[in-house]
């Protein structure tokens, strides 16, 4: 015996599937090394024959950031919530920033793979799976710079001592990261389920992306907006989850108990709605694509 | 008694036509529309067109067993494999399978270009569904097999295609499964790796005891390699039971087909190259079923490139009734570099000397095959059986000669008082 493992000897029925939901949680467990190896890969690969290598990682958000100070900063003289522009940018870039470059992937998921998937059977969301998680060390990357740049403002410049974190809100944000993970892991599921029976949502996903951006409040604070516009926005979660991070290294951001409530909600359903409709085109997807 | 380790019952695949790769939203929206405005009933709208791959298929699989599932192209073979292997659902019916199953349709999937062949090796042993440390476990094992030596750290883009499909294959040949699930596969790399995979597979199967499910349209190897065949007929099994029987009962049918072969329209050629049709013809030229043993036999056969980039080259391969390959030749212009150019049609021939071959009833398989060099690497169509002929006894005088086929040789004679 090679392997003991979970499917192993069991019997296995192959049957049209009609349940909107059924995990195959053992099965999953088992191509846990799948997972880790595609991750790797991903990582490897990308930097393969690089000269900087995970520095690139820097590069993107570094130059929007700039780019955003300009133009929004400078040229626009968007209010930033008293905080330094380039602080500001770069702070809201943290989240989305993640969620675009992961969903820029994941939703073509089918299309992308169509040629591996018609080969080989394996879980599919271990795909979706994987880009999630190798996309969280370019989260890492960016986070470390925007550290060392709030540190160095925070010691060094005048404008340090008007930032006022609040650490009941710093102490929270890994659970903020894993509730923007969920939610990019949701619509990634449920865009890429859709753009493989609808190829043209392929084509709109750089747009969605692009209009997405300005609906969360990246270049702009929240407080902005009026109270009912402050509600419709929160419809999107990654809003709140941005105002938290802003709320808990600068102390300003508009980010009450019950938006959090609300966008938790909301991340809760599309993950679920995301997954069953990627269960559902996962099944006979290789037919059509 | 054991119980079977697969049990396939009813079965059946139904693709919609007008579905395949035609879904946008634009499309659904006329459809819509076309539905609409057409609303008579009875009349079902172009898209509405079903195809039944597999219908109603049922046969069981014991522990151990060899089985080797045979038909046209077109048959149901590859879907039903796809089935098996999970990638896609049947429509009803259901499929048991009592162990570990590992599918093999493709060598090399996953392979990553950017990853050396360490990498690619645990990637692609991954992607089959092995566990990181039977990897680590086999590693040497699969470097040793796929004779890539030095090269382990090399990112796999920089291989020659013979190193590549040898490390792709040694991966596979390492899997241990329960039930194996082989497309053809084997027909990728050179004479000698081919061997090699194909020893390998039996081991597989006689010495370890697992069960294999094997497609080919390799007649020579299903009867060598499996106990047991399964002949798919219009996505319906036409014939189950011992291995060269079904191949011997195939073939038979096979040479009964005509010996001129037409795309059918609307069968819309898929591949990179794609064969439009064939027929056998005499001496004159002529389109002939019946040929004098001394007669030359020519095969015409007409393909267009539709969208390689790649060299190609046709093979033709001659069996017997039994199924014995008697030989298989590949087209000499493929060697010399074919440049291809996406839209032209080729009519190829292939003259076999008359007197070569025995009077009976011979059966000819085509392929094309894509080239990296000299060696084949994968195949965008084969056709086997495609064509049949029959030499007469016409001009034969070595009825009591023994062997496969009767060539003219020259004999020499010296005496020495």
């Amino acid at each position: 015996m090679s392997f003991p493992q979970a499917s192993g000897s069991l019997e296995r029925v192959i049957r049209p599937r009609r349940a909107w939901y059924r995990v195959d949680w053992a099965r999953l467990f088992h191509y846990r090394d799948l997972l880790f190896t595609l991750v790797r890969g991903d990582y490897v690969s990308r930097f393969q024959q690089t000269i900087l290598g995970p520095l690139w990682f820097a590069v993107q958000p570094i130059a929007t950031t700039v780019m955003f100070t300009l133009v929004f900063g400078h040229a626009l003289r968007t209010p930033t919530d008293g905080v330094p522009p380039f602080l500001f940018y770069l702070g809201g870039m943290l989240l989305w920033n993640y969620f675009s470059n992961v969903l820029g992937v994941i939703g073509v998921t089918f299309t992308a793979n169509a040629a591996l998937f018609g080969k080989v059977y394996f879980p599919r969301v271990i795909m979706p799976l994987a880009i999630a998680i190798s996309n969280l060390m370019n989260f890492a990357v960016q986070a470390l710079i925007f550290l060392v740049v709030y540190g160095s403002v925070l010691v060094a410049s005048p404008a340090g001592k008007a930032i006022h974190p609040n650490l009941l809100v710093l102490s929270i944000l890994p659970l903020v990261l894993v509730q923007t993970v969920a939610f990019t892991l949701g619509v990634g599921l449920l865009i890429s389920g859709l753009s493989a029976k609808y190829r043209d949502l392929q084509h709109t996903l750089p747009l969605l992306i692009q209009l997405w951006l300005f609906a969360t409040p990246v270049v702009y604070p929240l407080s902005r907006l009026g109270p009912r516009a402050q509600w419709l926005a929160s419809i999107n979660p990654l809003t709140n989850c941005v105002e938290l991070v802003r709320l808990g290294f600068f102390g300003v951001g508009t980010a009450t108990v019950g938006h959090a409530v609300f966008s938790l909600v909301s991340t809760v359903a599309v993950l679920l709605v995301g997954f069953a409709v990627f269960q559902q085109v996962e099944r006979t997807v290789v037919d059509t694509v | 008694m054991t119980r079977p380790i697969i049990e396939i019952r009813g079965v059946s695949k139904r693709y919609r036509l007008g579905a395949i790769g035609l879904t946008s939203l634009r499309s659904e929206v006329e459809r819509f529309w076309q539905r609409l405005r057409a609303r008579q009933p009875g009349v079902r709208g172009p898209d509405q067109k079903e195809f039944w791959a597999l219908r109603d298929v049922s046969f069981d699989v014991q522990p151990g067993e060899v089985v080797g599932i045979i038909g046209r192209n077109g048959a149901g073979k590859s879907t039903l494999l796809k089935i098996l292997s999970e990638i896609t659902e049947p429509t009803s019916g259901e499929i048991v399978l009592r162990g570990r199953s590992a599918s093999l349709l493709e060598v090399g999937t996953g392979f990553h270009p950017e990853l050396s062949g360490r990498e690619n090796i645990f990637m692609n042993g991954a992607v089959l569904g092995m566990r990181r440390a039977e990897i680590a476990r086999k590693f040497d094992e699969i470097v040793a097999f796929a004779e890539v030596g030095a090269f382990i750290d090399t990112p796999v883009k920089r291989y020659s295609s013979g190193m590549y499909v040898r490390l792709a294959f040694a991966v596979a040949a390492h899997l241990e499964p329960e039930i194996l699930i082989i497309d053809e596969v084997l027909a990728v790399g050179d004479q000698a790796f081919q061997q090699k995979c194909l020893g390998k597979m039996s081991d597989v199967a006689q010495q370890d005891g697992r069960t294999v499910l094997f497609v080919s349209h390799n007649m020579a190897a299903v009867s060598r390699l499996c106990r047991n065949a399964v002949l798919l007929e219009h996505g319906r099994v036409a014939a189950a039971g011992p291995a060269s029987q079904i191949v011997e009962g195939y073939l038979a049918q096979a040479a009964t087909a005509r010996s001129e072969w037409r795309r059918p329209a609307g069968n819309a050629p898929g591949g990179k190259v794609s064969l439009l049709g064939a027929r056998v013809v005499d001496a004159n030229g002529a389109p002939a079923s019946v040929l004098a043993h001394t007669s030359p036999v020519t095969l015409e056969l007409e393909c267009r490139e539709a969208g390689t980039s790649a060299a190609w080259m046709l093979r033709i391969s001659i069996y017997d009734r039994q199924g014995n390959e008697l030989f298989s030749t590949r087209d000499t212009e493929a060697l010399n570099t074919r440049l291809p150019r996406p839209g032209r049609t080729l009519r190829a021939t292939c003259r076999v000397p008359g007197g070569l071959l025995k009077p009976g009833v011979y059966v000819v398989g085509v392929s094309a095959e894509e080239l990296a060099g000299d060696m084949p690497v994968a195949v965008y169509e084969h056709h086997e059986p495609l064509v049949a002929f029959e030499i007469s006894e016409q001009g034969f005088s070595g009825q009591h000669a023994r062997g496969l086929i009767s060539p003219k040789v020259e004999w020499g004679f010296d005496w020495t008082p």
